[in-house]
């Protein structure tokens, strides 16, 4: 019987530059479904975070109920983390973020979790551009309570036991664009070599950062009827392009042809790199990406990769005008100033 | 690279680390299991089959399995395999019914055994439940060669050698002890169908041309010569002063018995460096535990002479010296020569083959170094019907080794017997079983252990040190042996991969905790293993991979440090991995033929 992972691990593992192993990234040991799509975007965010050499403990997992929310357990268990009530993960999210600004968040959902009776909050903390990166495990159903369908599954498409859905799919990461996200992408639970890049630059993103990761239930819903399946998206799905993550440090090498590939500078000083394959899509235009996304789908595939970014949206703190500080850095004066300083902004709005 | 063949035996015998570096290939995760089971007489009789002196070699053998462990890849220390096989041979019961029948009917088939050692009784044990009449010669007294007349017994007691000598003479042998065979002319004169040659490599270098060697000859002895004296009680003291030269196991041997003997103050002197001396680190550690020091970087000078009796030797002192091909050179350092002072020498040296007893014009050539021409695997000489085995056949290695050649001689000999050719050698015998049992069950404990090796405790010293007989180290009680055996990695439990199953989901691949699967694109094996998952640098430990995926991926499987705890199939949605169990057994003489 074995629901604990053997403590060896390989002897000559690559050190980060901050000194740590992978091994140091590692949280529980899963007890999702074998083979569940959900374990493998855990892995892709563990490698992103060693790869950047992130300390464990400048991250902050939040989640909310779901197979996908339970996740944050198997990843970073070195980081903080917070496992909400169902669908609520973006309040959680949103005052951890004002109370302390230095963490990296990462918001990990599902499409029940987001796109159902999380809905609302979805759209609102895109609308506020909360510097996060939230993820999307979507598996076009709710995993976690056997498989129903959820708002993302496609129309037509049939879990294990299920009939046809009759309802459109909700397209998040349309939505997200429309609602002002800075940073757009779509990947595959299966194609890590797509998705660990995009993790990386959406973790150096500045504001709201969504991937979409198409991610199959392996149990409910890897049926022939689903396009959520392992083999759908593999036969199905394209990218926008290759993806190259150069981080800030490191000097940019590679050579790249002019036109096919569009460059973007992130805010901390990171590069992104697109090969297109689609010369259509042009990367901060939102309507070449809707337009894309569609037109895609209306020949029934699925188009993966960076869909749109914006290096320069103003995140929460810029649009409040909070300070700059995390709060736990301040001294109790300057929290609280006391009578004198209340009474001078009540005389501002006389 | 091309999809590995896991048809081949030889592919997952080689993932089996101490299985594989065996010479006999003994079995040994299967019997390790069944200790930790507490079956010990079951795990007692699988040695027994293959190396046919689990309680000697449990205590004494060289241990290839050892540094060939895979748990000494993944944290310090292997496992300790070697004294696990001597729990076996502690807590079995009465083991006599198990032992082979002997036909009552012979085959007519006469074989002569020249030597009493391992080599020769493996190959008695082998051919007499086939009904061959067996005779065996030796020239002392009582069988076992040199695991009698040199491994002494408070390493290795005589009432566990005299057990498993005798399940082979108690199975019909004709024995000739006392009898050194003069002729091997005389022997092949006696019309035997075969005869087998296991006489050791029996002669101690000398050196003969420092000066002082002959006046002083009463105080100089042969070291091998000098420890049979002692294990047939020729021999019961020695000076207080001895210096015992030489650095190999022999020397370990000869130092430690004669602080038995009376020697008090023991040193061993040897030319090279400690760090490189022959002798295994667990005999270099047991020799100082007893206080013995060792001397490195001295080269024997002369025997020092004072009115007829030996007083002490010069020694030169060296040091080492690596050419750019690393070949090393012992240089002196010019310093003053050393005296130290002793009543006797002991010299550990090295030994010789020596077949003065050998015509020459029989028909078995010679070649190189007057070494009788043998063939490496049918162990057949030059003259058809004349064999080799043990120390005789290659020079002086260990006891397993010649137990390994026992067992192939042994398949020669009934192969020449039976007038087929002896090219015609047997398969291994293999067998591959799923282990599963449910979602996270399998029949095997998977689960890794985290405790270091286990150290054998020693008896008292100061009592050892009186008496030579005393065994010194003690072995595991049952508890200690359980939790040994449970650091065991079951090697033999095989990961089994079937391509047409997989999905590529990569949970196999992020489950795995030593990083051993990665799905990539196929390419030369140098270039696959710079795209692993983990750095792939052992180059002795091969890569399984897959024929092409559905995405056109292949999946590679590096071996290194595969723990085998099953999280891969377990965590694997289509049961494309499955642990299986890998059994082979090299299949001994008149078991079967090859197809
Ligand atoms: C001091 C010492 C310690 C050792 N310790 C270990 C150890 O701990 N572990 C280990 O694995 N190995 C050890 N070895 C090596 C091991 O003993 C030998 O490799 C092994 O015994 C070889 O087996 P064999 O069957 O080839 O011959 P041997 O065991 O050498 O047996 C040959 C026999 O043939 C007899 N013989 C020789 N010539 C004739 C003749 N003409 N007529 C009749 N009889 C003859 C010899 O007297 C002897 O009895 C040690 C060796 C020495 C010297
Ligand atoms: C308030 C509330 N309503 C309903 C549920 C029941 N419930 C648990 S998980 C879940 C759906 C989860 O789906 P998704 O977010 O897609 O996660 P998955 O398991 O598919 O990864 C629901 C409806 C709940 N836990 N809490
Ligand atoms: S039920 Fe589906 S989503 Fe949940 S763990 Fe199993 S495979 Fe993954
Ligand atoms: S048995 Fe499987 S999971 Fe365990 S170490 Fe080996 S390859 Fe990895
Ligand atoms: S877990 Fe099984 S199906 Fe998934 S990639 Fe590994 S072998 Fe293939
Ligand atoms: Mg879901």
């Amino acid at each position: 019987m074995s629901y604990l992972r053997p403590n060896f691990r390989h002897p000559d593992l690559k050190t980060n530059e901050i000194g740590y192993t992978k091994a140091d990234y590692e949280g529980g040991l899963s007890t999702l479904c074998a083979g569940c799509g959900h374990d493998s975007i855990g892995a892709s965010i563990l490698q992103a975070c060693f790869e950047l050499s992130i300390e464990p403990h400048r991250v902050a997992k939040l989640s909310g109920i779901g197979c996908s929310s339970k996740t944050p357990a198997y990843f970073l268990g070195a980081s903080h983390g917070f496992n909400s009530v169902h669908g609520r993960m973006p309040s959680v999210a949103t005052g951890a973020n004002l109370a302390n600004r230095d963490l990296i968040y990462l918001g990990v959902s599902g499409d029940g979790d987001t796109a159902s009776i999380g809905m609302g909050q979805f759209a609102h903390v895109v609308r506020r551009n909360l510097n996060m990166v939230y993820v999307v495990m979507n598996n076009g159903c709710y995993g976690l309570t056997k498989g129903q369908d959820s708002a993302t599954a496609d129309k037509g498409s049939a879990s294990k036991k299920g009939a046809p859905n009759p309802y459109e799919g909700i397209d998040l990461c349309e939505m997200a664009i429309q609602l002002g996200a800075g940073f757009v992408a779509r990947s595959f639970s299966g194609d890590k070599q797509q998705l660990t890049p995009l993790i990386k630059a959406a973790m150096s993103h500045q504001g709201f950062a969504l991937i979409d990761v198409v991610s199959p239930c392996v149990t409910f819903n890897n049926n022939a009827a689903s396009t959520k399946s392992y083999d759908f998206v593999r036969e199905h799905s394209e990218a926008t392009g290759t993806f190259d993550f150069v981080p800030m440090k490191d000097e940019i090498i590679t050579q790249y042809n002019a036109g096919d590939t569009e460059e973007v500078t992130l805010h901390d000083g990171s590069v992104v790199h697109l090969h297109k394959m689609s010369k259509e899509l042009k990367l901060n235009d939102r309507s070449s990406a809707m337009h894309e996304i569609e037109r895609y789908k209306s020949k029934g595939q699925i188009l993966t990769g960076l869909l749109y970014l914006d290096p320069l949206t103003p995140d929460t703190h810029e649009l409040l005008g909070t300070t700059d500080k995390a709060l736990n850095s301040l001294t109790e004066t300057q929290l609280c100033p006391g009578n004198a300083a209340l009474q001078s902004i009540n005389e501002s709005f006389r | 690279m091309k999809p590995t063949d896991i048809n081949n035996p030889e592919y997952f015998h080689k993932v089996v680390d101490c299985q594989y570096a065996c010479p006999a290939h003994t079995p040994v995760p299967q019997y390790i299991r069944l200790i930790a089971e507490q079956r010990y007489s079951e795990a007692y009789m699988l040695n027994w089959e293959s190396n046919v002196f689990p309680g000697v070699l449990g205590r004494t053998c060289d241990r290839p399995c050892e540094p060939a462990c895979r748990r000494g890849r993944v944290e310090e220390d292997p496992v300790a395999i070697c004294r696990l096989k001597r729990v076996a041979a502690d807590f079995k019961d009465d083991i006599h019914s198990q032992l082979p029948t002997i036909p009552a009917q012979k085959n007519g088939k006469r074989v002569a055994l020249i030597g009493g050692g391992p080599a020769s009784l493996t190959v008695a044990r082998d051919l007499a439940p086939l009904g061959y009449e067996i005779d065996l010669y030796d020239d002392q007294k009582a069988g076992g060669g040199f695991m009698r007349s040199q491994i002494p017994s408070f390493r290795l007691p005589e009432s566990v050698l005299n057990e498993e000598v005798n399940y082979i003479l108690d199975m019909g042998i004709t024995t000739h002890f006392n009898h050194h065979v003069k002729s091997l002319k005389s022997i092949v004169d006696k019309q035997y169908d075969a005869i087998f040659v296991g006489t050791g490599a029996p002669r101690g270098r000398d050196l003969s041309k420092l000066p002082g060697r002959e006046e002083a000859d009463d105080n100089i002895h042969i070291g091998i010569d000098w420890l049979a004296n002692v294990a047939f009680e020729h021999t019961s003291k020695i000076g207080k002063k001895v210096l015992v030269l030489g650095g190999g196991n022999t020397a370990m041997d000869c130092c430690r018995t004669a602080r038995r003997l009376g020697g008090e103050d023991v040193r061993v002197v040897v030319r090279s460096p400690q760090s490189e001396m022959k002798a295994s680190h667990w005999e270099i550690e047991d020799t100082l535990h007893e206080d013995i020091p060792i001397f490195e970087n001295h080269t024997p000078k002369e025997f020092v002479v004072d009115n007829g009796k030996l007083v002490g030797m010069h020694f030169e002192k060296v040091k080492a010296v690596y050419d750019e091909a690393g070949k090393r050179s012992l240089v002196p350092t010019g310093e003053d020569l050393v005296f130290m002072e002793c009543d006797d020498v002991l010299m550990a040296i090295g030994q010789e083959n020596a077949f003065p007893w050998i015509e020459r014009d029989i028909g078995v050539d010679f070649g190189q170094w007057d070494m009788p021409i043998v063939d490496e695997t049918t162990f057949q000489s030059t003259l058809k019907s004349v064999f080799f085995g043990g120390d005789a056949a290659f020079g002086p290695k260990n006891v397993i080794t010649a137990v390994a050649h026992g067992h192939q001689a042994a398949i020669s000999i009934d192969l020449y017997c039976q007038g087929e050719s002896v090219n015609h050698r047997p398969a291994p015998g293999v067998n591959l079983i799923s282990q599963k049992m449910g979602f996270h069950e399998w029949t095997y404990d998977n689960a890794v252990s985290n405790d270091e090796r286990f150290i054998v405790p020693l008896a008292d010293k100061e009592a050892a040190l009186k008496n030579r007989k005393m065994e010194v180290e003690l072995g595991f009680d049952v508890q200690q042996a359980f939790d040994e055996a449970q650091r065991c990695l079951n090697c033999d439990v095989q990961t089994v991969f079937t391509d047409d199953k997989c999905i590529e989901c990569d949970a196999c691949a992020d489950v795995c905790p030593t990083d051993c699967i990665s799905f990539v694109g196929n390419g030369e094996e140098d270039d696959l293993r710079t795209r692993l998952s983990a750095p792939s640098h052992n180059l002795e430990q091969d890569l399984y991979v897959s024929d092409a995926l559905k995405t056109g991926r292949v999946m590679v499987k590096d071996e290194n440090v595969c723990l085998h705890c099953g999280l891969c199939a377990e965590r694997c949605p289509t049961t494309a991995w499955d642990m299986q169990k890998f059994f082979y057994s090299v299949t001994k003489a008149g078991q079967s033929c090859a197809e």
